[in-house]
Order: structure tokens, then sequence, then C-alpha cells
């Protein structure tokens, strides 16, 4: 994960804003960030750390306990700002390798969850995995305390770009986690990574074919984008790497998205495909819709919007007026996230503070520029009512350029065309200009 | 220290100094050849700034010339000194040193009876200061050479003093040699300028003449004009007259710099000092008119007054659109201290509003555009710099163009460029990267001396259009930075020159074009629509990139249509940075022009106009 961003303190005691309170009509998310890995890839900049004694209650036989406190502590919080707790609908464990744990820890902190708020009968409860950290037994033991789905971190089939990435599976262990997975009764994804330098276009077509094999129900795609501050980045500034162009990477979208919609696997989101609307991520899907999260662990973000939020509209669009413009004085929600450093995590949690680093309390625009930001990435598409009038009026254009699907648009809803989908951020500036 | 005591200065103060204790004399120097210092050198020699209120280059009072160490405006210091019991009065008249300021440069002279020739004893004399010089001779200045700069390792002042015995004749022995840095030779500069120029002469009893060399516009005392008195006396609160307009004021106040204004009972002839009527714009009192008392006019003014003529014009566009009102009340107020400035409002489809604004020459561009920036906050984009073209058409009617994109599209059946007179100094191994480049540019060798050994001056006659761009540091690259350069206007010719027009997907983008030799279109074209290309980024459709002369469409390129733009992973802990990002890019767009649907920052729109973009180097050295 890149640097936090700018944002206000939190309060001490994590307090939040009395305009939070109430009773929204709307799923309630737990992101759980597990920190561990066995190494770190060249490419990775998210919060992970590869030494297993961190120590100070960070280390990773004592994580499980350390998330705990913060799911007791949320809880606490939501309940003093008067904000009604309803099941929670979706439980996502990332990372970092969350099977670096135990799957007796994460089912534990799993356990925790559903007793603070209580879990819905239908929950989705994801785990990421890499293939090289699971057996058998241990996506047993996971399916046994309930968790219903697995997303591993493939990412290739093709050994010299695992290499590249420095990823240290094997990649012909992938049909074996796969159906380990599903003999165990959870449904599966698998992750991708396309755009690696040295990776051809048969390369990549390769992986996908590796991946759709295994008879999975659902893939993500993501582009190679190297972050400032990783390992790769410096091998591209002294010219040890070169990076594909954009042309190679739209090139390999396509590609992807041919094979996968010729396999059965339909696009619900930019870089998502499942075969049925049901093999859709839920979890992911609630923060496309704007709906509520806590994020549990070191360096995890939490979004509460205000409540209640009567507009249909769109949930996070209080106060639209009539012309879809909202007004900045009415908060949106708030956004937080906590310190990085494990150690320092452990340690405010231990003291009974608050592990927050920082928030921002959203304003009415930024909250629309959020809304028509992820609502535009999903297949769903975005409601044209919640637009205001400028972004209405580029609808058109839009059609005409091929970027939005013009049936969805005379229907209500812009939904990116597939070229659209290469440039959703270039769609996403023109209706919020 | 030789300087005056009190019973010896009363001997010359202003207004009543006896001309044969006055020495009036200005320094001729290469830009960074040390005429500041040497300037500052002599102010705390002759004791009129105490050493701790020296700062360097003191006489140079705007930022921008301290800066880059020139003198942009021309001042008088009025300095005492003392030699063989006499005192006497030296009136140091501060010169511009570039080329653009040749008219400015010739006044300064005409008001001095000597001049010093300020040579870098490590470089040797240069193009500019060669011109400098022979203006200096024409005006029958006593020549007082001297080496500058003798502390320095590299310095080779045998060399150069023969160098320069053979241009101004004498002995090279005799040539000085100082330190305007560590101070040495100054007093002995001081003692020989005393001995060796020609005291002022003037008729005491004649009708007041003065002439005018500098006027500066300052905000408090509105314009101060700087002259020099031949005939007659002036006195605090006579109305005074300017003769080339016949127009009176009333003098408010005059005085000597010494070097800050004092104001003093008159002036007396021979003797320079400032005055200041009250007008506030420096037309009003222009440099080589003749200033004469009003009650008692002087019957012919003084000879050598000229308007300056403005020679390189640009059109001058605020970055933002808002600024424009800014731009025009910046304009006006510059204008205020700057008589060679002239501007007209004008319209660009690609640049919005702005303004075409004439300047004597490159520098003055360069001068211009800075102060704007930096005096005024303004952000600006300057189109390339053209020259003036006088076009017949086939009936007869003849138009001027200012501004390339008003060159005629009828049927034309003349068209004529300013030409220049140019001449360049290099050591001999440069003589045929020199020659090529002038034959590149459409010179006319007119022909070569050897200054010295290994020191050649070459003469062109060169399209004034030709050298506006980047000749000069095409020049200093190719020489490895010894040539120099100077060039002074030589009437015009007639050329086979047509527009090239550049079009980004069909539109004209007028601020492109551009009308060079027919020969030249193709490179030209070629030229701007590959730079074009680099620096506009992918748009969401493919845009074609033509340079067309007329209908002719003579070079093309495109800019694919981008495919990718989007972020691959937006998840809960990505929401926050990526809609920063997006708010980052919105208002990226704003530093974007529209021209059409093609959306160009408006960065590339200077890069492509910057002289490395136009005319660049790359592609001609290509086509060797």
């Amino acid at each position: 994960m890149p640097a936090l961003p700018d944002g206000v303190p939190v309060p001490g005691d994590g307090a939040l804003p009395s305009w939070v309170s109430g009773a929204p009509d709307r799923p309630f998310g737990v992101y759980v960030h597990v920190p561990f890995c066995s190494v770190r890839c060249g490419y990775c900049d998210f919060n992970t750390y590869t030494a297993a004694e961190l120590g100070g209650g960070a280390s990773q036989v004592e994580y499980a306990t350390t998330a705990l406190g913060e799911v007791d502590l949320a809880a606490r919080v939501l309940r003093d700002a008067g904000r009604a707790s309803a099941p929670v609908s979706t439980v996502f464990f990332g990372g970092g390798t969350p099977t670096m744990l135990p799957a007796a820890d994460l089912v534990r902190v799993l356990g925790g969850i559903r007793e603070a708020w209580g879990l819905a009968d239908d929950a989705e409860v994801t785990t990421e995995a890499n293939p090289d950290s699971v057996t058998p037994e241990s996506l047993r033991l996971l399916a046994d305390g309930g968790f219903t789905r697995v997303s591993f971190g493939m990412q290739s089939a093709v050994p010299h770009v695992l290499a590249t990435l420095e990823r240290t599976h094997d990649p012909r262990r992938i049909p074996d986690v796969v159906a380990w997975a599903r003999d165990a009764g959870l449904d599966v994804s698998l992750d991708l990574i396309y755009g690696t330098p040295g990776e051809s276009l048969d390369d990549w077509r390769a992986s996908v074919e590796a991946a759709l094999a295994t008879g999975v129900d659902h893939v993500s795609a993501y582009a190679l984008v190297v972050e400032p501050g990783t390992k790769m980045h410096a091998q591209v500034r002294r010219g040890l790497v070169t990076l594909p162009d954009e042309d190679d990477q739209a090139a390999k979208y396509e590609l992807a998205d041919d094979l996968l919609t010729a396999a059965g696997l339909g696009w619900y989101e930019v870089s998502n495909w499942a075969r049925t609307p049901e093999h859709a991520c839920r979890h992911n899907l609630a923060y496309w819709r704007g709906d509520d999260w806590w994020g549990i662990g070191p360096g995890a973000h939490s979004y509460v919007s205000a409540a209640p939020a009567a507009e249909p509209g769109g949930p996070t669009t209080p106060a639209a007026t009539t012309d879809g413009t909202t007004s900045d004085d009415t908060p949106a929600g708030v956004r937080w996230w906590n310190v990085k450093h494990p150690r320092r995590y452990a340690a405010l949690l231990a003291d009974g503070k608050s592990p927050g680093a920082g928030r921002e309390l959203l304003t009415a625009s930024e909250a629309h520029l959020e809304r028509v930001m992820l609502g535009v990435r999903l297949r769903e598409g975005l409601d044209l009512a919640v637009l205001d009038d400028a972004g209405r009026h580029a609808v058109a254009g839009l059609v005409a350029q091929g970027l939005l699907d013009g049936v969805a648009a005379v229907r209500g809803r812009a939904v990116l065309t597939r070229r659209g989908r290469l440039l959703a951020d270039a769609v996403v500036r023109t209706l919020t200009t | 220290m030789p300087i005056p005591g009190p019973a010896l200065s009363a001997r010359i103060q202003p207004s009543s100094t006896p001309s044969e204790l006055i020495r009036n004399f200005c320094i001729i120097a290469h830009i960074d050849h040390g005429k500041s210092t040497l300037a500052d050198r002599m102010l705390q020699l002759t004791g009129v700034v105490e050493p701790r209120a020296m700062r360097a280059q003191y006489l140079d009072r705007m930022d921008i010339e301290r800066e880059r160490g020139i003198t942009i405006k021309s001042q008088a210091v009025r300095m005492p000194w003392q030699l063989d019991d006499e005192p006497y009065a030296l009136n140091m008249i501060d010169t511009p040193g570039h080329v653009d300021f040749t008219y400015e440069v010739s006044r300064s002279l005409a008001a001095c009876e000597g001049a010093v020739l300020l040579v870098d004893a490590a470089q040797g004399i240069e193009a500019q200061t060669l011109a400098n010089l022979y203006l200096a001779m024409e005006n029958e200045l006593e020549i007082i050479p001297v080496l500058n700069k003798i502390d320095l390792p590299a310095a080779q002042p045998e060399k150069y003093a023969e160098e320069i015995a053979g241009l101004v004749g004498g002995d090279p022995a005799d040539v000085l040699k100082v330190s305007g840095k560590t101070g040495a030779g100054v007093e002995a500069l001081l003692d020989r300028i005393v001995r060796r120029v020609p005291a002022p002469s003037g008729d005491h009893d004649a009708e007041s003449r003065a002439m005018i060399f500098d006027s500066v516009y300052d905000t408090y005392r509105g314009v101060v004009t700087y002259v020099r008195v031949i005939d007659g006396y002036l006195s605090p609160r006579e109305r005074i007259a300017m003769m080339s307009t016949r127009a009176t004021h009333e003098l408010l106040e005059i005085g000597v710099i010494s070097p800050e204004p004092i104001p003093t009972k008159g002036l007396g002839p021979g003797e320079v000092g400032y005055l200041i009527t009250g007008v506030k714009d420096v037309r009003q009192s222009k440099v080589g008119d003749t200033v004469t008392s009003a009650t008692r006019p002087a019957a012919e003014a003084l000879g050598g007054y000229d308007d300056p003529k403005p020679m390189v014009f640009s059109g001058l566009y605020p970055v933002d659109g808002s600024d424009y009102p800014t731009l025009r009340d910046a304009l006006d107020k510059l204008k205020l201290n700057d008589a060679a400035l002239n501007y007209e409002p004008e319209t660009s489809v690609a640049l919005g509003f702005g303004f075409r604004v004439g300047f004597l020459g490159l520098l003055h561009l360069e001068i211009v555009r800075e102060r704007l920036e930096r005096e005024f906050d303004l952000d600006l984009i300057s189109t390339a710099p053209n020259v003036v073209y006088d076009v017949t058409l086939d009936d007869g009617t003849p138009v001027k163009v200012t501004n390339p994109s008003e060159f005629p599209g009828g049927k034309i059946k003349e068209v004529r460029e300013p030409v220049v007179r140019a001449t360049i100094l290099a050591p001999s191994e440069f003589v045929g990267t020199v020659m090529g480049l002038c034959n590149d540019r459409r010179g006319q060798m007119n022909g070569m001396d050897y200054l010295s050994e290994d020191r050649v001056e070459l003469r062109f006659t060169l399209p004034l259009a030709e050298i506006v761009f980047d000749f000069f540091d095409h020049l200093k690259s190719r020489t490895r930075g010894y040539a120099s350069l100077d060039y002074e206007p030589e009437g015009d010719q007639a050329a086979d020159l047509v527009k090239v027009d550049i079009l980004l997907q069909g539109d004209q983008v007028d601020a492109f074009s551009a009308i060079v030799h027919k020969e030249k279109a193709y490179d030209y074209g070629v030229m701007m629509t590959a730079k074009l290309k680099e620096i506009i980024p992918r748009q969401q459709f493919e845009v074609p990139i033509q340079a067309a002369v007329g209908a002719r469409v003579i070079a093309r390129e495109t800019v694919r249509a981008m495919r990718k733009d989007v972020l691959a992973k937006c998840y809960g802990g990505d929401i926050s940075r990526k809609r920063k990002l997006l708010e980052k890019q919105k208002e990226g767009k704003k530093r974007m022009k529209n021209i059409g649907s093609v959306e160009v920052p408006k960065d590339a729109f200077i890069a492509a106009l910057s002289s490395d973009g136009v005319g660049g180097k790359e592609t001609k050295d290509k086509k060797k």
C-alpha cells in the first residue's frame, strides 16, 4: 500500500461524527487486513511484512488477538455513535497473505466479528490465499469455520513471468488448489496480472486459458501497476526492466475479455468477471456501490456514510438537489485509515486507543465524484440521475465516441462499452466536468 | 586616496564646475566582461559609495539586470577625483552592452568625450564590443583600452593587448591592465581618464541645449530624464521645451547622481545630470531629443535624434485567459519605461486574446517577457518571433505583415523581408563552420579579416528572419561558445517566401503558422509536425497533424488514439487516493487549450513555440 492519504486526525477514542447516527438500510461489510507474507514480491506495494516476529502484539502468533481488539473497539464506536448494527453481510480477509496465519486464527477472528454484529445467513466470507500456503486440510478448516469463498493469487501460468513477479508458487499447483477448495465447498476466484515486463501476448493467453481450465467461476485480471517505492519501480528507473506500453496492456485486456466471455464469464466490473451474477464478489460490489464497511488491521481503510440516506438516486448522495448537484454543506460520510505499522497498530489498541491515523469527512461533491468513479466501473452502470447537468449533457458525446453503451444510456444508465472500460478514467472526468 | 578635500571640492560643485574640470566617459564592454564590477570599484575609490553601503553591481538597479549581469538602462554617476592638486568631476555614463540597444548606446556615446574600452583578458574582444567601439570612434571619442580580469589564471593580457592595439592603434604596452574584482589598476585608470579624455567644450552664453541620453520611469517621481548639457545652463523652476515635439514642461527638479539623486542649482555646459518634470510617460521624454529653455529656446536641435523601430514581433498571450486585462495593464506600465516597446491587441484562435508586440530585438523580447512574468506575476505564452514583411499583391496593393497568420493568401507579386549586416568574430578554426551556418540561413558573405593570428571577423548580409530564432544558439554551440555576433539593419530584399500552416484535425492553428523560404517550407513542415506529434498527448480519437502551403499538404503525422486510461484496481483502500488523483487530473484539464476537440496542454504550446522547437537543429542536422 502506498503512503496513507492526507487527512485530519482521528479522535483518540475513534469516535465518529454524530451525523452517522441512524439505521441505514444497507449492507455492512468488514475487511480484515493480514499484514504478513513469506516473501515480498517486487511489484507489491501493499502493507505487508515478511518477519514473523514483529513483537508487541504484532507478531503473527498474536495477530488474531490484536485484530479482535479492533473488532471490539469497532463495535463500541458504532454503538456509541448511535449507528444501528445490521448483521454483517460480507467479510473479506486480504493482505498480505491471510493464509500465512493458521486457519484456526482466521476462523477465530471471524468468530469475533459474528459475536460483535452477527453474521447474515447468506453472508459471503472470502479470504485471499497464496497457492503455496494452503492444504486440503486448511481449506476444509476454513469452510467449516464459516468461510464461503477463496481468492487465489495465481497471477500467471508462465514460469518466467512468475519469476519476474518474484512469485514463489509452482503454477502446476493451481488446478490442485482450486479442486481442494471446491471439494471443501468454497467458491473460488483466481487473480491474474497482465503486462509484466517480458510477458508476450501468447504468455498472457496461456495464463488466462490455464485459469479457465480449472473451471473457476470468477476471475480478476489486473494490469500491472508499478508503484513508487517498490523494488520493480527501482528496476524500471535504472533501466533493468522495461514496462509494456499502454497499447500492449490494452491488447491484453481485450484478449482476456474475449477469452473469459467465450468461456461464459461475463464482466461485472472493469477488472472482474463472473460466471453468473451470483458468483460476483459481493464484498467488492459493496465498495463500488458506496456501502459502509469497517477495515480491521494496520493501514486498513473504513467508510461510514451519513445517515439516514434518503435519496433513491444513490445512498452516498445525500441532499441531492433536483438538478443532481449536491450541497457541499452536508457531510456525506467519513473515511479513515489506520496506522500502517503492525507494531504501532497493536500498541494503540493495547492502550485502548483507536488505531486510526487520519480521516476525511467527505463533502457532497467529493462523495459525488466517488459515486461516479466507482459506479461507472460496474456492468450495472450508473444511474444517470446521479449526474449533474453538465455530466448528463456529456453522455451523448461519450455514446458517440463509443465509450458508453447507447441502449443503456437511453434506459437511463451509464454503462461502459469495452473501449469505454479501457478509458474509464477519461469517462469519469468527462462525466464530472 | 586622491579624493579632493573640502576646499578643492568647492570648485567642482554642480552648475558651477568649469568645463576644464569635467570629464565625461563611458565604458564599452561585452556582457560579463566585468563592466559593472569595475564601476563598483570606481564608486568605492572615489568615495561616492562607502564600503559598507556597497552592494555588488551597484548601478544595475533592476533585479533582472543584476541576475543576468547585464545593464539594460544606462545611468550617469558623478564622481570626484584629484590629480596633481586639481579636483575633477568625472561623469561615468553607463551604456547598455547589447546589440538590441544600439540606438541607446549611440546616444550615450554622444554624451561623452571618452570611452574606456574594457576587454576580458581571458576572452578578447567580442563582436558587439567591436560594434560599439566603431560607434565610439565614429563619435570621435578618446579611447582608453583596458584589459580586465587580469587576476584570472586564464588571462592572456599580452595576446589581447596586441589585439586591441591592432584595432585602436597605439602601443600594446600602453593598454592598462586592471582587475575590477581586486581593484588593481583602477586608480591608474581614473588618472588616465583625467589626462586623456578631453574636457567638454560648450558655449556658456548660448541658448541652452541638452541631449537626452536616457529616460526612466520611476513609480514615485514619474519620468526621470538623463541629460548631457551641451550649451548654456538649465536651472530649477524654469520651463523647458522638448525640441522634437515642442512640448513644454515645468522643471520640478534638476540634479546629479552620486550615486543617489542629489538636487542641484542647475547644470552647466558639459555637465551630466537628471531632470524631473512630472511627466508620466517616457515617450514624452525621448532618447536623442534636445531639451532647451521654453522662454529662451535654441534655434536648432542637436543632431542624431531617431525614433526606435521595432524589428522583431511576437504574440504575447496569457496562459490563463482571464489574465488578459492584467497583461494589458502591465504592458501599459512597461511602456512608461520603454520607449521602444509597442503593441496592439490581437486574437488567436488557438491562444485567445493577447497582443502582438514589437521589439528592438531578441534580448529586448526576452527582457520584456521576463519582466511581465516577474513583476506582474503573469504566466505567458509567446509565439515564435517573426519580422515584418512588405507584401505587394498582384493588383499592386501593399500589405504589411507583422503576424504570419495574416500573410495574404491570394496572388502575390512580391514579398520583401528585412536584412541585416552581421559581423561575426570567431577563432579561425571555425571559419568553415560559421560560413556553413550562414549559408544555411541564406546569408551572403561580404568579407573576412584576421584580427589576430587566430581570430577572424566575418561579415555577412543575412535575412533578419533567419537570425531571430536560434541563430545565435547555433553559432555558439557550433563554435564551442567562442563566436560572437553583432548585426544592424541594412534595408530589405525581395525573397521567395511562403506561409506554412499547421492543421490539427483539419483546423488551422494560427499560432504555429510561419513564413519561411520556399525551399525550407518542407523542412519546417516536417519538423513542426514531428514536434507536435511528440508533445500532443494521445486523445480518445486519432488526431492528424498536417503542414500545408496553401491547400497543399506537405507533411503529415498522426497522434494515435489513446487506448487505455483506467486504474486496474479500485477497492476500499484505493478510493480516497483514486478520488484525489481524479481531482488532480480534472484540475490539470484547466491547463489545456482546446483546438477544435483536441486538448493540447498549454505547456506543449510553449514547448512547440520555443526556439529549440522552431527551426530545431535535430531536423536540420539530419538532413545533412
